[in-house]
Parts: structure tokens; C-alpha cells; sequence
């Protein structure tokens, strides 16, 4: 029989909590911003604030245990984000799983949020191992990351300003698009030209797989203010489409330049963006193009969630890797090899 | 004061020598729309503060720390609903704490920002070039009129 970790994510806006069993099956996968309001514990909205998951946070575990039909008894751990985030979301998260592990007599263990995010793959993908490089790409992160086993990352480049998509947060607002910016972007771009319009693709010649993603997005503030300026109408749908074009392209540049270099023959990509329809349709031509297998979580995993969280945790917990109760949050956690 | 910069290389530059006077306790309110130039000024600050490594925009995480020597706590209000959201923050072990703190969007917080601070508008040049930027530097408190004047001995304020 598999093991069944809690896994419970706070790091962010979102409250999670999820139940997974032998790190692959997911049994439930709570978000606050996917319950709907006729919920019994009424509405819960995404926000930052700390004392909404305080608030969520208790309803959102009874009901991961609920949906997963399990009880305490039949669990075998708990998982924790303990960082990268906001030390007063990540510590409600904390605070609880070291409450419960104690309570319950459960062991604890702790995971860097950046790993969860890879392990959606390997929810996704029953067949997933290792060695493989990752595209962790989100509102708070862009990273590419050489995972060569569980538990065992090398880092192998990252964003110098802005995270991807938090560029496309800032830029679907200058085209007064909505929030959250992301999807509205992604489906704005879909009736426009990418090549109308030509923006920036930073190149690092000193770290050529590091990212730069500020510059495009004062490019198009530029363009918008001049287009502006000069009286003339600005095309959203063309706007959208070659600023997304621009992004996707230098994404999916860095990461197969990344596997030819290492030599592998797998992507994973995962975070929020990672849900966005022109990454996916780029990195699966290009990577047929180049014969690399390219895989991806589907969008409810690509979002900040409890279950990849328990699914980093089980490899965690057999390799005997248990955090003690004094587990404190790392705001800054960086992702980092060996076991 | 006012400096005029040319290009993002020149404000960081500029940021720099700002940062390299800053001490524990200094607080920097910086007020300028998306692509101001903002995280570009923190930047150069937490070179100025010998902080290694990159310091990235703190819009998603709406807190980053750097630094062990001097600590940076770089904060941006720009996703926050306003004060209130920032107080569940616990914000005051920021402001009040060991470090300097540099806050993005400050405009958006101003209500709890205490009495004594440095406010820098940073904002794009009228008919100048895209990279030019004008910063207006004003001090509220003594120690940040004396921080001012010594910053004006290592700049050059340009026409």
C-alpha cells in the first residue's frame, strides 16, 4: 500500500492543502481560489493577506481529508512549504503542519516551494524520473533548474529583475486588460499578430541562461505611451500577442539551449505560466523540432497548490529526510543540490 | 534635489552611491509608475550596501530580504489593497528593525510610513530619450536632509 502525506502550500495568495498517495496519485487538491461560494465555509477569495489563511486554512485541510476519504490514522506525514514566499503567509502554513505532526504524531517534512512546483510533473506524469531540466516559471519565479534526481537540483539560471509572469501581470494592466493579467493576456493574444510589433529579447551574454524580463515590459510601456502621443489607436490583440511572442520565445530558447548543453532529453516545464496556451504550442513544435520530450502539468497544477507540495514530500520522507519542529520559514529559501 | 539619468546603467549608478551612505534603520519611499525604474535604483542601493548576487522585483512575494552585514528588506505595495493589507504584513519589524528598507509604491502605503523618511519620484524625462529618468529626492526628517547633502557631494547633478 502507498503512503498518504497531507501536503499543505501557504506560501502566496493561495491556501492549499491536498492529500497524495505514493507521491503520484493525487487523492485531493484543495486551492482557495477554486472553492466556489455556496461552499459550507462560505466565500474564500485569494489574498495576501495572512489572516485570510488563517481563516482558510483549517476549513481547506478538513476538506483535503474529507475529499480524499482519509483520516489521520491513515496518513503517513506531513509536507510544508517553508519557503521561497511571504514569511507570514508561509508561517500560517508552518505553524498549523507542526501543530498536526505534533498533535497527531505524524513526521513532518519541510519543502522549498520552487521543488513542489517541479514535482506537478511528476503528478502528471506517472512515468517521470529523473535526470530531466525543469522551467519553473510563475509570477514570483523564473528559474531553470537541472534536476538530476530526487531531491538533487542544480540551478542553472534565473531572473535578473522581473519573473515572467509578473511581466505578464504588469503589461496585460497597461493594456488594461484585467487581473489576474496572465490568462487575460493569453487570450487576448490569440486574435493578434506576434510579429507586428518587434520587442526586446534580452540577451545575457555572461549568463546566457539567465532572464531579463523588465526590459520588454518597458518596451511596451514605450510603445503604448508613444502610440498615444501620436493620437493613434493601439491594437490590444497585436500589442498582447508580440509581447507574449517576445517572452515565449526567449523561455523556450534558454530551456532547450539549456538540455542541448547538459544533454538531456526531457523539459518539464511548471508554474503559473506554464499554463500559457502560446508556451505550450512553442515548446511542443520546438521540441519536436529539436526531439526532446517536453512535458507539463495541466493548468490546476501549474497553479500554486498543496499537492505537488505532498508529492516532494514523500520522496522527502523515504529518504528519512524529516524536519524537526522547530522548522522556521525561509523567505529567501534557495533551491539547491544534494540531498 | 533633482538628477536626471541616462539610462537604466546611470540610475543604478546612482543608486549605488545612495545605498553606499545608507545605515541600519533608513527608510526609502520610492514612488514612480511600472517601468520608472524603481527595482533598477534598489538595485544599484544594494550594491551600494556590498549586497551580492541579484535582487529581483518584489512585486509577487511583496517582501525580499538581502544581505547579512546591512539587511535590505525590499518591499512593493503595488499588489496590496492598501495600508491595511500592508499592517497584517507586520511591516513595523521592518521599518523598525535592523536593516535598511526600500519600498516600491510607496505612494500606496504613505498613511504608515513614520514621520522621518527619504521619498524619491522617480519618472520618465519629458521629450527626453526612453531610458532617460528624473528623479526628485525629497527629505522628511533631519537625518535625511544631512543623507541628502552628502549625497549631492557624490553626484553630478546634470543641467
Amino acid at each position: 500500500m502507498s503512503l498518504l502525506l497531507l501536503g499543505i502550500e501557504t506560501s502566496c495568495d493561495e491556501t492549499a492543502a491536498a492529500v497524495v498517495a505514493g507521491g503520484r496519485r493525487i487523492r485531493s487538491n484543495i486551492i482557495s481560489s477554486q472553492i466556489e461560494l455556496h461552499q459550507p465555509f462560505g466565500g474564500v477569495v485569494p489574498e495576501l493577506a495572512s489572516r485570510k489563511h488563517l481563516q482558510n486554512i483549517n476549513p481547506i485541510i478538513g476538506e483535503a481529508l474529507r475529499e480524499a476519504g482519509v483520516g489521520w490514522g491513515d496518513l503517513a506525514g506531513i509536507a510544508v512549504t517553508h519557503g521561497p514566499g511571504l514569511v507570514g503567509a508561509l508561517l500560517v502554513g508552518l505553524t498549523v503542519a507542526k501543530a498536526l505532526a505534533f498533535a497527531r504524531r505524524l513526521p513532518l517534512v519541510a519543502v522549498n516551494h520552487l521543488e513542489g512546483h517541479i514535482y506537478a510533473n511528476y503528478l502528471a506524469h506517472p512515468s517521470l524520473e529523473p535526470p530531466f531540466i525543469a522551467l519553473v516559471v510563475s509570477g514570483g519565479h523564473t528559474d531553470l533548474v537541472h534536476v538530476l534526481g530526487h531531491g538533487e537540483y542544480h540551478p542553472l539560471g534565473q531572473t535578473r529583475d522581473d519573473a515572467a509572469g509578473e511581466a505578464f501581470d504588469k503589461v496585460a494592466r497597461v493594456l488594461g486588460l484585467g487581473y489576474p493579467g496572465g490568462p487575460l493576456l493569453d487570450a487576448a493574444a490569440r486574435g493578434g499578430n506576434p510579429q507586428a510589433i518587434d520587442f526586446p529579447r534580452a540577451v545575457l551574454k555572461d549568463a546566457p541562461l539567465d532572464f531579463s524580463f523588465s526590459g520588454v515590459k518597458t518596451a511596451v510601456l514605450n510603445y503604448h505611451n508613444q502610440q498615444r502621443q501620436r493620437g493613434k489607436e493601439i491594437n490590444v490583440a497585436d500589442v498582447a500577442a508580440s509581447f507574449q511572442a517576445a517572452v515565449v520565445e526567449v523561455l523556450v530558447d534558454k530551456t532547450l539551449l539549456a538540455a542541448k548543453t547538459l544533454s538531456l532529453d526531457k523539459v518539464a516545464i511548471c508554474g503559473g505560466v506554464a499554463a500559457n496556451s502560446a508556451l505550450r504550442e512553442h515548446f511542443r513544435i520546438r521540441g519536436a523540432e529539436a526531439g526532446l520530450e517536453i512535458l507539463s502539468p495541466p493548468p490546476i497544477l501549474c497553479t500554486d497548490n498543496a499537492a505537488m507540495i505532498a508529492a516532494a514530500g514523500y520522496h522527502r520522507l523515504k529518504a528519512g529526510c524529516f524536519a524537526p519542529l522547530d522548522l522556521n520559514a525561509v523567505p529567501n529559501l534557495p533551491l539547491i543540490g544534494g540531498k | 534635489m533633482r538628477v536626471v539619468t541616462k539610462g537604466a546603467a546611470q540610475t543604478r549608478e546612482l543608486g549605488k552611491k545612495l545605498g553606499g551612505l545608507l545605515v541600519p534603520g533608513d527608510i526609502v519611499a520610492l514612488v514612480g509608475g511600472l517601468g520608472a525604474g524603481k527595482t533598477v535604483l534598489v538595485q544599484g542601493m544594494a550594491a551600494g550596501l556590498g549586497i551580492e548576487g541579484y535582487v529581483i522585483s518584489p512585486t509577487y512575494l511583496i517582501i525580499r530580504e538581502y544581505g547579512e552585514r546591512v539587511p535590505l528588506y525590499h518591499m512593493d505595495a503595488y499588489r496590496l489593497s492598501g495600508p491595511e493589507e500592508m499592517e497584517e504584513l507586520g511591516y513595523e519589524e521592518y521599518f523598525f528593525g535592523s536593516g535598511v528598507t526600500a519600498i516600491e509604491w510607496a505612494d500606496r502605503i504613505l498613511a504608515l510610513l513614520p514621520r522621518e523618511y527619504l521619498r524619491i519620484d522617480v519618472g520618465l524625462t519629458k521629450g527626453g530619450e526612453d531610458g532617460d529618468r528624473c528623479l526628485a529626492f525629497t527629505p522628511y526628517g533631519e537625518r535625511y536632509e544631512v543623507l541628502l547633502k552628502e549625497l549631492e557631494r557624490h553626484v553630478d547633478l546634470g543641467p
